[in-house]
């Protein structure tokens, strides 16, 4: 690909960044709309060639964190730092970052390799140059047969891959991906997703992926950031993220949970009979009411004739069959090899064994004493 | 067990659907009957007008086929004067109309949508209030400069075309992805300017073009405010002939400006479809 400091000519305000990718520093931002505070003094740090996702539900703010950092939108407080540059005040046009949108925003207009040129024609490249680089970045994402063609007669996976062509194109400082699979079906969305993750890990190009989807978030990313209300809830490699959660909403968002209620103890927790260290600084008092947060594969089961619990659901997933089951007045959902879920009927007894070091713990929901799990 | 050939559909199978019921046969006939009719009442709606006013103008006073009223139409009396008038003022209009509305309803999309509402509103006045009124409120205020230039029909009549022009942008506009263009473009690194004139431009062009076919042939119709403003345009010009000649020329006169106005709008469109033709040559080659 061609040197950076050949692409950016026509963007005096930032200088040429080092070939790894660019540090990204957020500090304490802050946007109002209203009365609502969709970010509450969020700060974050992601190092040079670092893929971060930005996980949390609708209106949690990742949208709008990834239009600040693009300069889509003016910031009531706070600072956007990229390579040590301070972008607050910098407009969109000058900040050298490539964007992806959810919808697939090619020029309808041009068709494939001149929205692919698009940035560098912006950029004053020369026709031939531009024109040369823009080939080779379609041939990167492997639409070189497509370059003619005009968005209207792509499908959505193709005109998504030239939507991350022309971002990669002008070898932007970061590139910001804002949901780019959302729209796409479940085949197009795996082999996009795998592409994004090798041509990022391939340019070494920092990057924001704003996602929803858990499956996303953790299959991809480097490090995961969930976030809830404007703020960051945790920040974590996404192996950390799923195993200890530090908060019950990363627990109930990352993953599948089950919530069995139970009393806390010094230290620990009584769950179907069975004593179990809590995990996390944060501590209730003694006696407090709480909920005990398990994930499927945190507990193993037993057939059992005489045993608590008893088989309600099952769900086959290939590998692994999840099954609900019914403890007293709590079901759990539990993860089991298929051969062995196999061998289970609907209704047969089991005994539920909790199989994890140590468990987290949330304070009680009121629906969780007769709950089904999430 | 299920095989391909249970899944092919009966017409590959050569068995004929059911045939519809008789009634349903009988109702769908006289739909379609209906939908003739009116069809036909509307076009002789239109057409007739139009056919006795271009077989009236090709016609010489004996009654006879003639293209002497045609003929004699350039050497009319005040008729190239009426007619270049016209024409600098539709394209004054079109000008200043663009220049206003274009980047006006862009910023309403794109910054104040919840204005939608009230721009469409404002920009329908024109047709509630009848030119009359604008034209008798704006004469007595207008400076003397203003009122002794033809130009200041111009500006009466962008306000008059405000509602075509608004409401062709604005239906050309939300058939785009406006503000996730703009995003995208800005975001690689192109200017305001730019983003209008290489983005949204060649994307809003039919809506831009209807636009000013509107424009244009309201402005070369336009009689009450011309007629006060005491210019003579080519619809005071074909009045005041009227009452001097036997109607032949002026007839002529209406039906060229028809003439000349879809002529008008087949060469926007040829061009418009020229240039996108062209343009994907170019990009094809590329």
């Amino acid at each position: 690909m061609t040197n950076v400091n050949e692409v950016a000519t026509a963007l005096p305000v930032v200088e040429a960044r080092p070939p790894s990718g660019s540090r990204v520093e957020l500090d304490g931002l802050v946007r109002v709309y209203g009365t609502v505070r969709a970010l509450d003094g969020f700060s974050l740090t992601i190092e040079p060639g670092e893929l971060v996702a930005l996980l949390g539900p609708s209106g949690c703010g990742k949208t709008t964190v990834l239009r600040q950092i693009a300069g889509f939108e003016q910031l009531d407080s706070g600072r956007v730092i990229v390579n040590g540059q301070d972008l607050s005040n910098v407009s969109a046009q000058k900040r050298d970052m490539g964007m992806v949108f959810q919808s697939y925003s090619l020029f309808p207009n041009m068709n494939a390799i001149n929205n692919v040129a698009f940035g560098l024609r912006m950029r004053h490249q020369r026709s031939s140059q531009r024109l040369e680089k823009a080939a080779e970045v379609l041939e990167m994402v492997g639409l070189s047969d497509q370059a003619k063609k005009y968005p209207h007669q792509m499908s959505g996976g193709q005109q998504q891959r030239v939507a991350l062509a022309r971002a990669l194109a002008i070898e932007p400082q970061v590139l910001l991906l804002d949901e780019p699979l959302s729209a796409l079906d479940a085949k197009v969305r795996a082999e996009l997703r795998d592409q994004i993750r090798m041509l990022q890990q391939r340019l070494s190009i920092t990057t924001i992926f704003v996602t929803h989807d858990q499956e996303e978030a953790l299959s991809m990313a480097d490090r995961v950031c969930v976030m809830s209300k404007g703020r960051i809830e945790q920040m974590a490699t996404p192996a950390m993220l799923y195993r200890h959660p530090t908060t019950a909403f990363v627990a109930q968002f990352v993953g599948v949970s089950s919530r069995v209620p139970t009393i806390y103890r010094d230290g620990t927790v009584d769950v179907f009979g069975q004593s179990c260290m809590v995990r996390g600084d944060e501590r209730p008092n003694d006696g407090a009411e709480v909920d005990v947060l398990l994930r499927p594969e945190d507990l193993a089961i037993e057939p059992d004739p005489q045993g608590a619990g008893f088989v309600t659901h099952k769900s086959f997933l290939g590998a692994t069959t999840r099954l609900v089951v019914q403890v007293r007045e709590t079901s759990v959902r539990i993860d089991v090899r298929s051969d062995q879920g196999e061998d289970l009927e609907l209704g047969q007894h089991v005994n539920v064994k909790v199989i994890s070091r140590d468990v987290l713990v949330a304070a009680r929901l009121e629906s969780s004493a007769s709950s089904s799990p999430r | 067990m299920a095989s391909i050939g249970d899944f092919i559909t009966q017409e590959e199978a050569g068995i004929e659907p059911p045939m519809p019921l008789a009634g349903a046969r009988k109702r769908r006939r006289r739909f379609s009957m209906w939908r003739f009719i009116v069809l036909l009442v509307a076009g002789a709606y239109f057409l007739i007008p139009i056919f006795a006013g271009l077989k009236f103008s090709l016609q010489n006073i004996a009654g006879r086929f003639s293209f002497q009223a045609i003929e004699n139409l350039p050497s009319a009396p005040g008729f190239s004067s009426a007619f270049w008038l016209s024409m600098r003022l539709a394209i004054a209009t079109l000008v200043v109309s663009v220049l206003l509305m274009v980047p006006t309803t862009i910023y309403v999309h794109l910054r104040l949508p919840r204005m939608r509402r009230l721009m469409e509103f404002i920009t329908i006045l024109p047709i509630v209030i009848p030119p009359i009124v604008i034209i008798a409120g704006i004469l007595p205020a207008a400076p003397l400069w203003a009122k002794a230039s033809p130009y200041l029909l111009s500006f009466l009549y962008v306000i008059l075309s405000m509602p075509f022009i608004y409401r062709s942008l604005d239906a050309g506009l939300s058939a785009i992805d406006l503000k996730t263009l703009v995003e995208a473009s800005r975001s690689l690194g192109a200017s305001w300017l730019r983003t209008l004139t290489q983005v949204i431009l060649p994307n809003l062009r039919p809506a831009l073009l209807s636009a000013m076919v509107l424009t244009l042939a309201l402005v070369l119709g336009e009689f009450t405010m011309a007629s006060l403003d005491l210019w003579s345009t080519i619809p005071v010009w074909i009045v005041q002939f009227n009452t001097a000649t036997d109607g032949h020329v002026q007839t002529a006169a209406s039906m060229m400006g028809l003439v000349g106005t879809w002529v008008f709008l087949t060469v926007i469109v040829s061009i418009d479809r020229s240039e996108s033709r062209k343009s994907r040559r170019r990009t094809g080659a590329l």
